[in-house]
Order: C-alpha cells, then sequence, then structure tokens
C-alpha cells in the first residue's frame, strides 16, 4: 500500500499537471482567436477572388489551360499534408495524418508513386518514417502563416505538375468547422477540377465587362493564384483547427486532472484513517495487555 | 463631384478602403487609368506602383501583380501583397534588390532566373517609390 507522504506527492504532481493544461488551453484559446481573425481578413480576397473566377468561368467555354488538364495516365500522386507543428492537440494530427496515409497506400496499390509536400512537423515525421518521398517540407512555420508560404508550396506543387513529374495532386487539411469539429479533409488541388464551373451556374451578371487580357489569358493569371488561395485556405483551417484541437484536448486533460486529484485525496484520507486504526489497535492491545 | 470607391486587398489585410477622385493601375498591357463613369472593366495587374488622387494629392501604392476589377464606380484590387507607400519597407527591400542582383549575375543554371527576376522588379518598384508619399 501506497505510503501517505507518497499520496502526498502524487496530488501534488497531478497539481502541477493541471496547471500547464489549464495554461495551455488558454494559450490555446488565445491562438485560436488570431487564427480565427486571420481567417475574417481572408475573406474579402476570397469572396472577391470566386465572384471574378465565376464570372470569367461562365464567359471562357473550354478555357485549354495546362492546369486544367488531367493527365490520361497517373503516374504520380503528389500530396500536400497540412498538420501542425506541435502535438498535444488530441488526435488532431493523427486523424489527418491517417487520412494521408490510408490514401497513399491505396494509390499505391494502383502502382502509383506518391509524394508528399508537408508543411508542419507532425506529418513530415510520420511521413519520414514510412520513407515516402518529401519535395519539401515546411517545418516550424505554422506559427507566421501568410500567404507567401502557401504560395511556395503552391508554386512548387504548379512548378513540379506543369513539369511531368505530378499528375495529380491531393491536398489533406484540418477543416475547422467549429470548436468541438476538426474532421480531416482531402481536396484534388491538381489538375483543377472545371474551375468556376458550379459558380459559372449562377446566371451570369448583366454587367458586361472589359477584359484586359482576354478572358483566356485572364484565367492564365487567375489559374495558378486560385491554387495558391486553395492551400490558403487550407493552411488557415487547419491551424484554427489545430487550436481548437488542443484547447479541447487541454480542457479534457484539465478536467481529468480534477478528478485524479478527487480520487488521490480519497485515497489519502483512507490510508491516513486506516494508519490512525491500526495504531489505536496497538495502544488498545498494549493496555490490555498491561492490564493482564 | 462624383468619386471613385477603391478597396485594395490581399489575402492578409484589407490595405486601403477610400473614396478617390483617380485611380491609375499598372496593367498587365500597359498602365491604365479610371474616372468615375468607367465602364466595366477587369484586368491584370504587373508588379508595379498603382496611385490615386483623393483631396487634391496623389499617393502611390505598391502592389505586386494580381486583379484589377471596376464596375458601378467600384475599384477592387485583388493583389498578392500591397503596400501603401508609407508602409514599405525599405530596408527590406533593398536587401532582396541586393540578393536579386547576386543571383543574376551568378547566371547559374540551378538559380530559377524568372524568379529572381520578378523579386528583382518587385524590389525596384517599392524602392521607387521612397519619399513619394
Amino acid at each position: 500500500m501506497a505510503s501517505l507522504k507518497d499520496v502526498k506527492i502524487k496530488i501534488g504532481g497531478v497539481k502541477k499537471t493541471k496547471q500547464i493544461t489549464k495554461a495551455m488551453n488558454m494559450v490555446a484559446s488565445a491562438k485560436l482567436r488570431g487564427a480565427q481573425q486571420r481567417i475574417e481578413r481572408f475573406r474579402p480576397y476570397a469572396d472577391k477572388f470566386f465572384d471574378m473566377l465565376g464570372d470569367l468561368g461562365g464567359q471562357s467555354e473550354d478555357a485549354a489551360h495546362p492546369l486544367l488538364a488531367a493527365r490520361d495516365e497517373v503516374k504520380t500522386t503528389g500530396i500536400v499534408l497540412a498538420t501542425s507543428d506541435r502535438g498535444l492537440a488530441g488526435s488532431f494530427n493523427v486523424n489527418i495524418i491517417t487520412a494521408a496515409l490510408k490514401f497513399a497506400q491505396s494509390k499505391k496499390a494502383e502502382g502509383k508513386d506518391v509524394k508528399f509536400y508537408c508543411v508542419g512537423k507532425k506529418g513530415r515525421d510520420a511521413v519520414r518514417k514510412l520513407g515516402y518521398e518529401i519535395p519539401t517540407a515546411l517545418v516550424g512555420q505554422m506559427n507566421a502563416l501568410d500567404f507567401g508560404m502557401a504560395a511556395s508550396v503552391g508554386n512548387r506543387v504548379m512548378e513540379d505538375f506543369l513539369g511531368g513529374s505530378l499528375d495529380e495532386v491531393f491536398m489533406f487539411y484540418g477543416e475547422f468547422i467549429s470548436l468541438a469539429k476538426q474532421p480531416p479533409v482531402s481536396l484534388p488541388l491538381l489538375p483543377i477540377a472545371s474551375a468556376g464551373k458550379e459558380e459559372g451556374d449562377v446566371p451570369a451578371k448583366a454587367k458586361d465587362y472589359i477584359y484586359e487580357p482576354a478572358v483566356d489569358g485572364l484565367l492564365a493569371e487567375l489559374l495558378p493564384r486560385f491554387v495558391k488561395v486553395q492551400v490558403y485556405r487550407g493552411l488557415l483551417d487547419t491551424s484554427a483547427s489545430e487550436h481548437a484541437a488542443r484547447m479541447a484536448a487541454m480542457d479534457n486533460a484539465t478536467r481529468n486532472c480534477d478528478e485524479m486529484v478527487g480520487a488521490l485525496t480519497l485515497l489519502y484520507n483512507k490510508t491516513r484513517q486506516a494508519a490512525i486504526t491500526t495504531e489505536l489497535i496497538d495502544i488498545v492491545g498494549g493496555v490490555e495487555a498491561l492490564k493482564g | 463631384m462624383a468619386s471613385l470607391q477603391l478597396d485594395i486587398v490581399t489575402p492578409d489585410q484589407l490595405v486601403l478602403s477610400r473614396a478617390v477622385d483617380y485611380v491609375g493601375a499598372p496593367g498587365l498591357e500597359g498602365e491604365f487609368g479610371v474616372l468615375p463613369g468607367h465602364i466595366p472593366f477587369i484586368s491584370a495587374l504587373a508588379i508595379g506602383a498603382l496611385h490615386y488622387k483623393a483631396e487634391g494629392k496623389t499617393r502611390y501604392v505598391f502592389v505586386s501583380g494580381g486583379f484589377a476589377e471596376v464596375s458601378d464606380d467600384k475599384v477592387t484590387i485583388l493583389a498578392e501583397s500591397a503596400e501603401t507607400a508609407e508602409n514599405i519597407d525599405f530596408a527590406r527591400a533593398e536587401k532582396a534588390r541586393k540578393r536579386a542582383e547576386e543571383r543574376l549575375a551568378q547566371k547559374n543554371e540551378a538559380v530559377n532566373n524568372i524568379r529572381a527576376e520578378s523579386s528583382l522588379r518587385r524590389a525596384l518598384v517599392r524602392l521607387n517609390l521612397q519619399g513619394k508619399n
């Protein structure tokens, strides 16, 4: 049986852990607010961008752009894997990585090569362990996430796609739905699946724009940016999701600490009482013996 | 007098939103000017300096390419990055210029010339705007 002192030390330890998890919870909630603000700031750009793309998509019938062209034979699949740099976020990273790896394995089973473009340390570590090829990895930069980062990932993937070393590209990231829900999502990045066509279903606006350069030229400018916008959106979501997941995980941990302190205190009291009882029996026994 | 609403948005923030009298922007096929009453117009932008007139003053904004949409006396600029002249980090631009020039001077196959050239152009445009506002 644990001694009184052992139990006391353990209670102290659990209380300290609780302080840490509580602090991490608060830090995560502050960071989540920052991440959500960034999503908010991105929205005007994204909205306008999709408006424009929708306008143009409706105008151009069959814009032949290399980024739109699906390859007849897919030999190499690229996966952009967005995860967090740090752990202690519950199953958040594991979920994304598992989804991506499952996908990679199914592609492998079809005889395709799989390459990973990693953003975030956790994803890179997991993928590296399994020996997949990793052309680029951005590690330790999730904290300073900006559009430039998304642009560099996007550019790299597009270069490889246009250069022929990739035939299709998917992105895996944690979609931010709510504080309690951040499911892993896979998004086909390249070739661009009839970009803006869904928006094109909306009846074309009455406005007759003058385009400069002509529609196809503009699309050639818009499409690469579309890829970057998609990547950026994925990264922003991942960052928000990470903090939300960490908040939930730390909240749980704090609650578990409380429970554990309760259980340990009970044990402490029981042990103490047991000790007192034993002592009393000793004394009473001694007195009885003397009487004899 | 009728005026234009100028909005400059980047993925990271809303750079500028105000009423102006005139906007001159670096289109991909040449500079163009927008006055109130302009017909609806969409253009791709080159790396360059955008300027606008408001309250009798001309002000400059750096844009690193993107798009401009003109409709209903509203000018919306979508740029990957944009900075008003007073917010440009000139020290950084100077460093970027040196780095780009070095890269171009190396004439190395491994160096992506197109990328170095456009980063040189960005740096030069930024430096040109020094003290303009």
